[in-house]
């Protein structure tokens, strides 16, 4: 309940409702909360906006979206964010909401892990499948090198310089950090399971023309089987199927095995959470926690689908419940887009 | 006369094993029987090959499909993967797996 001095060294984000989740359900719900004058600001761990539809399956078709026979799932992602537009939302990407807090009447206080500290009397939770993590490698004693020489994703490519790396994967970022590593990296040792790839052609071509003329080293049919070292990481062990195991001398290990949904700090939120889900009333999708509702494939309730049509119509109940939550004194006409347009209401 | 119903054995994780009947004429997916039966699988992706959480081994001798490209390189991104590996989703519940015996992978 005390805010501590965090705030002050943070700038702090004031809005209406808070959307948990920058997947297809909230993008939407933006929308229905801006036409009743009702601000939002979306808090996303990933990146960029469309959760599973960007992160998962950006090039596959759609076929339940009213109104579109197909529609791929980042042209979704694109069209909901123009539709969204003209309600200006705030967006805090590339963070994880870490806490919330009621701070006060109607006021809740969510702080994500890189501090970025914002306030509004609803929250929405729009968590799709939870919290996009990367995957990481079942190796012993791994989780002791976090940051001592292990990392699941590359922030800083200025830390690799002149250092000795082993890249773990066969996807897109496996081989793209080789890639725009290889030229300032001392060493670079790329790692994958098969002999082939499922990165973009140019991509791969790029890699083995790499190894062709010795600027990487490429091993294939290899895994990681252990890693090694006193404070700091200075050894993976890779098994190769016919060389048998190796240690590879290394400054950092960067196993890039894609990211997986965990439900994360959301199942601590005193919320009726049942397997991964979290309990609501179809009334209007709240958590039965004043100001908290939680909507699209993170809810559970009894015939649920998770589909992203539903969500679109959890966020559009939901709203209207959060209005007269947030404004118990002031009247709500509901409007027809068909009559008032949103050109007035943003 | 084609068999409506099929058995599978699933060793789950605690190596405890479940005899599992599944229809042939519903278009199911392996991970959906699974599912079904509340075995501990996540099928995240909902079964487009895309996340590599319904990963199992084939036990038993059956002939099976070769997996897709799509499957191969999920299974890029799963560990503990074997040469019997598999993505429950793609396995499709038809009468020739009659007699089928998976090993659920572990989970990381």
């Amino acid at each position: 309940m005390v805010l501590g001095v965090y705030l002050s060294a943070n700038s702090m984000i004031k809005t209406d409702i808070i959307i948990i989740g920058a997947g297809p359900c909230g993008l939407f719900t933006v929308f229905e909360a801006g036409l009743l004058k009702l601000k939002c600001h979306l808090v996303d761990v990933l990146p960029q906006a469309g959760g599973q539809l960007t992160e998962i399956y950006p090039k596959k078709p759609i076929y339940d979206i009213p109104g579109y026979p197909s529609i791929l799932a980042g042209d979704l992602v694109t069209n909901l964010m123009e539709q969204i537009k003209p309600f200006n939302p705030g967006f805090t990407l590339g963070e994880k909401a870490s806490s919330i807090e009621k701070t006060g009447d109607k006021e809740y206080t969510l702080t994500t892990d890189k501090g970025t500290v914002i306030q509004a009397p609803v929250i929405a939770i729009a968590g799709g499948l939870g919290v996009f993590t990367p995957r990481k490698p079942p190796l012993e004693g791994l989780e002791n090198f976090e940051d001592k020489g292990v990392d699941y994703m590359v922030k800083d490519p200025e830390k690799y310089r002149d250092k000795t790396l082993l890249i773990a994967g066969g996807g897109d970022s496996a081989l793209d950090w080789t890639i725009e590593l290889s030229a300032i990296a001392k060493k670079i040792t790329l790692i994958h399971r098969r002999t082939s790839f499922r990165g973009a052609l140019d991509s791969v071509d790029k890699v083995m023309e790499l190894a062709q003329v010795g600027k990487i080293d490429l091993i294939t049919e290899a895994q990681a089987i252990g890693v090694a070292g006193a404070d700091h990481l200075d050894t993976v062990q890779i098994k190769q199927k016919e060389r048998g195991e190796l240690d590879i001398p290394v400054d950092y290990f960067i196993p890039l095995f894609g990211l997986t949904p965990k439900l994360g700090p959301i199942a601590d939120w005193g919320l009726n959470v049942n397997r991964s889900a979290i309990e609501v009333d179809t009334r209007d999708y709240s958590t039965g926690v004043e100001g908290i509702y939680a909507i699209g494939d993170i809810n559970t309730y009894p015939g649920k689908l998770k589909l992203i049509l539903c969500g679109f119509h959890e966020g559009t109940i939901m709203v209207q419940s959060a209005f007269k939550y947030i404004y118990p004194d002031q009247k709500l006409s509901f409007k027809y887009t068909t009559v008032t347009g949103i050109e007035g209401i943003s | 006369m084609p068999k409506d119903t099929i058995h599978i054995t699933v060793t789950d994780r605690e190596g405890e094993k479940h005899q599992l009947e599944a229809p042939t004429d519903m278009n199911l997916n392996l991970m959906e029987v699974l599912k079904s039966y509340e075995l501990p699988v996540e099928g995240t992706c909902g079964g487009m090959a895309l996340c590599a959480s319904c990963h199992c081994y084939i036990k038993s001798e059956h002939e099976l499909s070769t997996p897709s490209e799509d499957e191969e390189d999920m299974l890029d991104q799963a560990f503990f993967v074997e040469d019997n590996s598999r993505l429950s989703c793609q396995l499709r519940i038809t009468e020739d797996k009659d007699g089928l015996e998976v090993e659920l992978a572990p989970v990381s």
